[in-house]
């Protein structure tokens, strides 16, 4: 977000160092080969194992049964948490920035807590509150609503795990924004909800957007947390990184890359959508990130 | 994926402007997402129904709502016959054939074909989590005293329940071998030559590793044997442990994939899988003078069987274990079964003579566990000593 202001419209301007080139370049180069190594090496490790049996053998590996079950499930669990977590998020931060009442503060740092408590721990929170044992997780599964285990719990923890993330890439925009617009549309005559919908919304949606996709990319990705609830159970709670790791361990490394690679592809697509947001729209993210 | 999609085009009906809304950006969001349109879905999706632009957000939550349905369905326990098996780690490739060959049995008793689900961890999770609440049909772990942990804290399983199948309930035993470099370079033949300078011996922790714990009983088992102090033997032989790995797999990682040491102590069944899958002119197999009886155990959940039906296809699955056909599955597999009957006897003659050292022999896990493992015990004594 930040390389934002590197296009702006260059003017005039002094060498605003002094170091010589060579020192210039001694920094680009070590920027660079840091970044291959410890990126792109890995990421292309990942994709070459996947194809060391040719492009067919690992595309079908991913059509078998624990495969396409994983992958349904990773995308059936995103699809769920994020919108959940969206307007959870849009909710928060719409609490959090146009209102003024005490603890304010406290529940900024509450909404920052997930990122601060280990996935593992919040795995087994929900564990110790809805599983079996609990009073609240032994009445619903007597029910017939298991929670742990089953998709419940992979949703509550992977929605656990990724909650941050559209609260606060709301806060500072709406919080910059201030209230004005609202209030003019209050007197202008709108209703509550239309004054949402027609101003609060338009103005915070490149926001949103951004934080819709970083969330989207934690929730297929989250391990840690997911493999506390999950139960592990091929094809049916097995979470495309759990997935991952069960077919890496039973020695099918093909099938645990193409996987791996699969994720990270899913992820590459999120980073291209955010860099063609960027692109299309660099003014007015701009706008909306040049604060904070 | 069309559910997917139809979400993100309400979505960007519902926040993107028109002259936005058909750009490049939104198509490439759906052309990355329309790739796989052989998922139909059952009922009409928000953006299928012509809904006046005003309600849009309607639709918005609509199609939420649509995927938290799609979400329920998908949730396990409304297929008919299905069976759980939670099971230990080395077990994934035996449980995968096996599987097969118990539906296909099933099926030809004239039953419906059952969904058999399993699931793969270390023994001691494993059994936390049918604890905590995972729906396990039967259990099929590594060590009793697990199952008696989940019988104890849950009552899920009756106290008695290791009498109920023959062999104390154990289908299949295994036992713990040398996994040496190729050539066997340091000339190791048995648990003696193992605490001689310059030896590396790779094991995992046993205060982590059920395995590991197999490890240390064996070697305490040969010195006794062989007129040595055990405490003083086994307290030199983890001299020669450069690293503790957390488990089984760790450990052999260690040695195969980084390494490290002369030498592995591990599950007979893992060796051979290690060498059937890395190569075996990597590797050899050394199996000691005495090693030990590990005889991984499995049983029926009782509490977690909703129905008679269930109860059937559970039993039938677990004697299937003991039958000819499960029996040579367990062979080729790398287990010492019981029933040689129906199975390849090059998968028989695989396993050379040893005494075997059962855990009534050190006075079951009860005793063992707080004596040898327990905070404070032999194997902190020794590990910690100078």
């Amino acid at each position: 977000m930040s390389d934002v202001s590197l296009s702006a419209p260059a003017r005039p301007f002094r060498a605003a160092t002094t170091e010589a080139p060579w020192i210039k370049w001694a920094l680009i180069a070590l920027s660079v080969a840091f970044l291959a190594l410890m990126v792109f090496a890995p990421l292309l490790a990942v994709f070459i194992e996947a194809l060391q049996d040719g492009l067919w053998v690992a595309l079908e590996t991913l059509g078998e049964r624990d495969a396409r079950s994983a992958i349904w499930l990773t995308l059936t669990v995103a699809a769920i948490a994020v919108p959940l977590n969206a307007a959870f998020g849009l909710a928060a931060a719409w609490c959090i920035a146009k209102y003024d009442f005490r603890g304010k503060a406290f529940l900024i740092t509450l909404i920052d807590l997930p990122f601060s408590v280990s996935p593992v721990v919040a795995g087994l929170c929900i564990v110790l509150t809805f599983g079996a044992n609990s009073a609240i997780g032994g009445w619903l599964v007597d029910n017939g609503y298991p929670i742990v285990f089953a998709l419940p719990g992979i949703v509550l923890a992977t929605m656990f795990v990724t909650f941050p993330f559209v609260a606060r890439e709301l806060i500072p925009v709406m919080i910059e924004q201030g209230r004005a617009d609202e209030e003019a549309a209050l007197t202008l005559g709108a209703t509550g909800w239309r004054t949402f919908r027609t101003v609060t919304l338009p103005n915070v949606k490149w926001a949103l957007l951004y934080g819709v996709l970083l969330c989207n990319a934690r929730a297929m990705g989250e391990f840690g947390a997911v493999a506390v609830v999950s139960g592990k159970i091929r094809g049916q709670t097995a979470t495309m990184p759990l997935q991952i790791e069960m077919f890496y361990q039973e020695y099918l490394s093909v099938a645990a890359f193409t996987m791996a690679g699969l994720l990270a592809f899913l992820a590459l697509v999120t980073l291209l959508l955010k860099t063609l947001l960027e692109l299309r729209f660099a003014d007015q993210i701009a706008a909306t990130h040049r604060q904070h | 994926m069309r559910l997917l999609s139809s979400l993100l085009s309400a979505l960007d009906r519902a926040i993107l402007p028109a002259e936005v809304r058909d750009g490049p950006l939104p198509a490439s969001a759906r052309a990355t997402c329309d790739q796989d349109d052989t998922v139909a879905a059952p009922w009409p999706v928000a953006s299928d129904i012509g809904f006046v632009h005003s309600l849009h957000w309607f639709r918005m939550l609509s199609a939420g709502a649509a995927l938290v349905v799609a979400g329920a369905l998908a949730a396990p326990g409304l297929q008919a016959q299905t069976l759980l098996n939670v099971s230990y780690d080395p077990t994934r490739e035996f449980y995968r054939e096996f599987n097969e060959a118990f539906a296909a049995h099933w099926v030809a008793l004239g039953n419906p074909e059952p969904t058999i689900e399993t699931s793969h961890g270390g023994s001691g999770s494993q059994a936390r989590a049918v604890i905590d609440g995972l729906g396990a049909h039967v259990v099929t772990l590594a060590l009793a005293s697990d199952i008696d942990a989940i019988a104890r804290n849950s009552g899920k399983i009756p106290a008695d329940w290791q009498a109920r199948l023959p062999n104390n309930s154990s289908p299949y035993t295994s036992t713990i071998v040398f996994l040496v470099r190729e050539g066997n370079p340091k000339g190791l033949t048995d648990w003696g030559d193992l605490v001689a300078e310059g030896v590396e011996v790779i094991t995992p922790n046993p205060k982590t590793s059920g395995g590991a714990r197999w490890n240390y009983l064996a070697a305490w088992a040969w010195a006794e044997r062989n007129g040595q102090d055990p405490q003083a033997f086994v307290a030199a032989l983890y001299r020669n442990v450069p690293v503790l790995d957390q488990g089984a797999r760790g450990s052999t990682t260690t040695f195969v994939e980084r390494g490290i040491g002369d030498v592995l102590l591990a599950w007979e069944n893992e060796a051979y899988l290690a060498l059937k899958e890395l190569g075996e002119d990597q590797f050899d197999i050394v199996v000691p003078s005495v090693s030990v009886l590990a005889e991984p155990p499995v049983a029926l959940v009782d509490g977690n069987i909703p129905d008679d039906a269930t109860r059937a296809l559970a039993t039938a699955y677990l004697e299937f274990l003991y039958s000819p056909e499960g029996q040579a599955l367990a062979f080729k597999h790398f287990y010492r079964a019981w029933d040689t009957s129906a199975a390849d006897p090059a998968d028989v003659a695989r396993f050379p003579e040893v005494t075997r050292v059962s855990i009534a022999d050190f006075g079951g896990w009860a005793k063992v566990q707080p004596e040898h493992f327990g905070d404070g015990g032999i194997f902190d004594q020794i590990y910690t000593a100078p």
